[in-house]
């Protein structure tokens, strides 16, 4: 008995307890950013934006997360039930999982394995499933064809973040979330016999890779430009045309959540993570997940310009750009990266752990 | 360790359900999202083997891009439920001779190293233990070294398929106007615009 709390209970809960703990802090810091997104999108505008509920409109999340949750879930007659209420859950679920494995600070991670990169990867190619399952369990015209065009965008664009991933792991030498941070201590900048800052991160010496991610990270996640499944102006909302209340707010958190999976994974693989940006006094005081919080909302800020300033793509121009454009370049990219690193010596040297 | 026997017994039973469901259920759909459960309970036993990067390889692979254009193909498809029962009977002989010589070889292999120890040593190659190499590290190894003529194979057959696929579905379309980029971005004001001074009353 004794044996049993303590290899399964106790370590257990400290498992159950930092979980919760990562998902409320994540779910109160996405509360704000959709607030921040849509206080962007007003600014650019030049709209006023959010500013009713609370104090310069602070609660404006919360107030529509109790609307969402006290309407009433309308499901279609014709509608296969069970899928239409499990789509849903499976984008939101799937989303959140993915933070198992994201460092937010040194040795600040739920669940630090060994294929961490690969983790992330499958659980975001496994979120298309919320979207075409949500399309076809409508029984509707305008939401199948957006299931339909999500299903392609997204198995098009999952092929070029395949291949920028690959490319940064070629310079790390590991699968591992912690190893791919601790790698960006040194870099260009160390060789040019500076102090570790941020010139060593990745983006520098990957940064067409960096873009290439970007780009495709908002195509991953069915953000504008590329949020063609939901194109109002064509197929009235896509995929979530039948969805009401809960059901609807459980879609927008997921996808929300998968937009800060996406940011958390371009300050890990490209921005240092918890690294500070100069390494010394005043900036190594701030604790890491502080760093990592701003880099993360760095990332958003940028997201979120592009949804503001950039008009929707058509929906041939952007299979062109996935398959004619990105998937060679990062193809190319992956060469040029493995025949610079075998030929310089340069990169992680691969570890066991 | 009795969780991992306890989550061994839940996937495989979950699997085994899964699977059942995917030849029984009546909406070829919900055969499909069985299968994807059926291939995400097997991931979750390949973890429990040790073997991680295949799990994860299998959750990439085959439910997020495999199964992805399964449902695609099937959810579009005109499908009469009635018209599909019908055939059930007449390709039950067939199908279940298929399944008792898998059935059989399974059997043949499993029991082989069960009966004849010795013959396990000389199939695989041992696997480094855990603390030396990670399995990524030690596929990797083996992979790119001692198996390079057949992955290199492998890599060929593959492209040849490709290949085979676009050539086979490529039809390039008369008479269609097609939007080219470069052309586009390639056009300077000189070739676009003419001014042109209109007499009055003449048009041009």
């Amino acid at each position: 008995m004794d044996t049993f709390l303590h290899s399964y209970l106790i370590p257990g809960a400290i498992i159950v307890g930092q979980s919760l703990l990562l998902l409320v802090v994540l779910l109160v810091v996405i509360a704000y950013l959709l607030y921040a997104d849509r206080k962007i999108w007003a600014a650019v505008q030049m709209r006023r934006g959010p500013n009713v509920v609370g104090p310069w409109g602070l609660f404006q999340s919360f107030a529509d997360l109790l609307k969402f949750v006290l309407k009433e879930p309308v499901v279609p007659a014709a509608s296969d039930k069970t899928i239409f209420l499990l789509a849903p859950l499976m984008s939101t679920v799937l989303a959140l999982a993915a933070w198992a494995v994201i460092p937010v600070g040194s040795g600040w991670v739920i669940s630090d394995i060994n294929v961490g990169v690969l983790y992330v990867f499958a659980v975001s190619s496994l979120e298309v499933y919320g979207v075409i399952m949500g399309g076809w369990a409508s029984n509707s015209k305008y939401a199948f064809l957006g299931s339909l065009r999500s299903a392609a965008q997204m198995v098009s664009y999952e092929v070029s973040i395949g291949f920028i991933i690959i490319a940064v792991l070629l310079c790390v030498g590991s699968l591992n979330f912690s190893d791919i941070v601790l790698a960006q201590t040194t870099g260009i900048g160390t060789v040019l016999g500076l102090p570790n800052s941020f010139l060593d991160w990745h983006w520098l010496p990957l940064f067409p890779a960096f873009v290439m991610f970007f780009i495709s990270g908002l195509a991953e996640t069915n953000r504008p430009p590329f949020d063609l499944p939901e194109g109002e102006s064509e197929i009235v909302a896509g995929f979530m045309v039948e969805y009401s209340s809960t059901p609807y707010m459980l879609f927008m958190l997921g996808e929300y959540v998968a937009i800060t999976v996406i940011c958390a994974l371009m300050t890990t693989l490209f921005l240092g993570g918890w690294l500070p940006p100069f390494d010394f006094a005043p900036f190594t005081w701030i604790p890491g997940v502080v760093w990592f919080t701003l880099k993360l909302c760095f990332v958003f800020f940028m997201v979120s310009m592009v949804k503001a300033i950039v008009p929707r793509y058509r929906y041939d121009q952007l299979m062109r750009l996935g398959w004619k454009v990105f998937l060679p370049l990062s193809l190319a990219f992956v060469v040029i990266v493995a025949v610079v690193l075998q030929f310089t010596g340069w990169g992680g040297v691969p570890t066991a752990g | 360790m009795i969780l991992q026997p306890i989550f061994f017994y839940l996937f495989s039973a979950v699997t085994i359900a899964a699977a059942l469901m995917v030849i029984s259920s009546r909406n070829p759909v919900h055969s499909v999202l069985f299968l994807i459960l059926a291939f995400f309970n097997s991931a979750g036993l390949f973890v429990l083997l040790g073997a991680e990067f295949i799990a994860m390889i299998l959750v990439v692979v085959y439910v997020g891009a495999v199964a992805v254009l399964f449902l695609f193909v099937v959810m579009m498809l005109d499908v009469d439920f009635v018209e599909l029962r019908q055939g059930f009977l007449q390709y039950l002989p067939i199908g279940a001779l298929i399944g008792i010589i898998l059935l059989v070889e399974l059997v043949a292999v499993l029991g082989g190293t069960i009966i004849a120890p010795e013959v396990a040593q000389q199939v695989a190659q041992p696997i480094p233990p855990l603390a030396e190499a990670s399995n990524i590290a030690a596929i990797g190894e083996l992979l790119y070294t001692k198996y390079i003529f057949f992955f290199q194979t492998a890599g060929l057959v593959l492209l040849v398929a490709m290949i085979g696929a676009i050539v086979l579905t490529l039809r390039h379309k008369e008479g269609v106007k097609r939007q080219d980029i470069g052309a586009q971005v390639g056009r300077t004001r000189e070739a676009a615009v003419e001014l042109v001074k209109v007499k009055s009353g003449q048009g041009i």
